[in-house]
């Protein structure tokens, strides 16, 4: 991870992005979204994916209810909708910016998920310690933060111009 | 975002909030939370609501240090709307009465 090395996501002239990811990356990455789909077609109530439908009315059950009911299955259709989308690109070169927005979606909800699962702090992603039966899980949740981040960038960049005049 | 110590289930009753129009019956809050990442949430706050960076920048800091931040404001189906689509990217977000 070193500090000089160059994003592995990069917009292009023409408006798409560059994926610059290693074989391995692209395995791993391939094999947790496919976890996380086996996940999600389970239950949409487990603590582990809870943090994926998120309250609406924390001060209002029966308003929550409603809510719920109302979107609960069109959050999940657009969730399996971005692990769809990195299934389907796992081996691409470059992007359409929909599709790394599938790839944004999908890199956050696996992060909300494994975070949740280790019960993280802020600082996490620190020093790992080896003989922590949890490191490698930690590993990955911070190879996807650092994944995240330059998709983040990346798509910072390709962002149009501010509609909402400052406050 | 934020410490370990905050969970769905456990957020603070929010204290009263100056920032939104008083005409405006809802308020869209986002919460801290220890996982999304800071230029995450920034970017996601521009997306969707058109903010500059700097207010999206504001924003989302003031999550991260007051624990929460109020993002929009309006009648309750448009801040439906907007948890909604700030649920889809993850954030975690709800609305209540400007109360």
């Amino acid at each position: 991870m070193g500090r000089f090395r160059r994003s592995r996501v990069a917009r292009t002239r023409r408006g798409t992005y560059e994926l610059h990811l290693a074989g391995p990356e692209r395995e791993l990455l391939a094999d947790l979204v496919d976890q996380l789909r086996e996940l999600l077609s389970l239950t949409t109530d487990d603590p582990t994916v809870r943090r994926l439908f998120p309250t609406a009315y924390h001060d209002d059950p029966e308003r929550d209810r409603e809510y719920q009911q109302l979107v609960r299955d069109e959050l999940l259709e657009r969730r399996l909708a971005a692990l769809t989308t990195v299934e389907e690109t796992t081996t691409l070169a470059e992007l359409t910016e929909e599709q790394l927005s599938g790839w944004l979606t999908a890199l956050n909800d696996l992060r909300l998920v494994l975070g949740t699962r280790l019960d993280v702090s802020e600082d996490a992603g620190g020093e790992l310690d080896e003989d922590d039966p949890n490191a490698p899980a930690l590993a990955v949740y911070g190879y996807l933060g650092s994944l995240l981040s330059e998709v983040v960038d990346a798509l910072t960049d390709g962002l149009p111009p501010p509609t909402e005049p400052e406050m | 975002m934020a410490g370990p110590s905050t969970a769905p289930a456990e957020v603070d009753q929010p204290v009263d909030d100056t920032s939104a129009a008083p005409d405006q019956p809802w308020i869209v809050l986002v919460w801290n939370d220890p996982i999304n990442l800071m230029s995450y949430v920034a970017f996601v706050l521009q997306k969707l609501f058109g903010y500059p960076k700097e207010k999206a920048d504001r924003l989302m800091l003031q999550v991260h240090t007051e624990g929460r931040a109020v993002v929009a404001n309006g009648p309750r189906e448009t801040c439906e709307l907007h948890v909604f689509r700030l649920h889809e990217h993850g954030l975690w977000a709800t609305m209540q009465h400007d109360a």
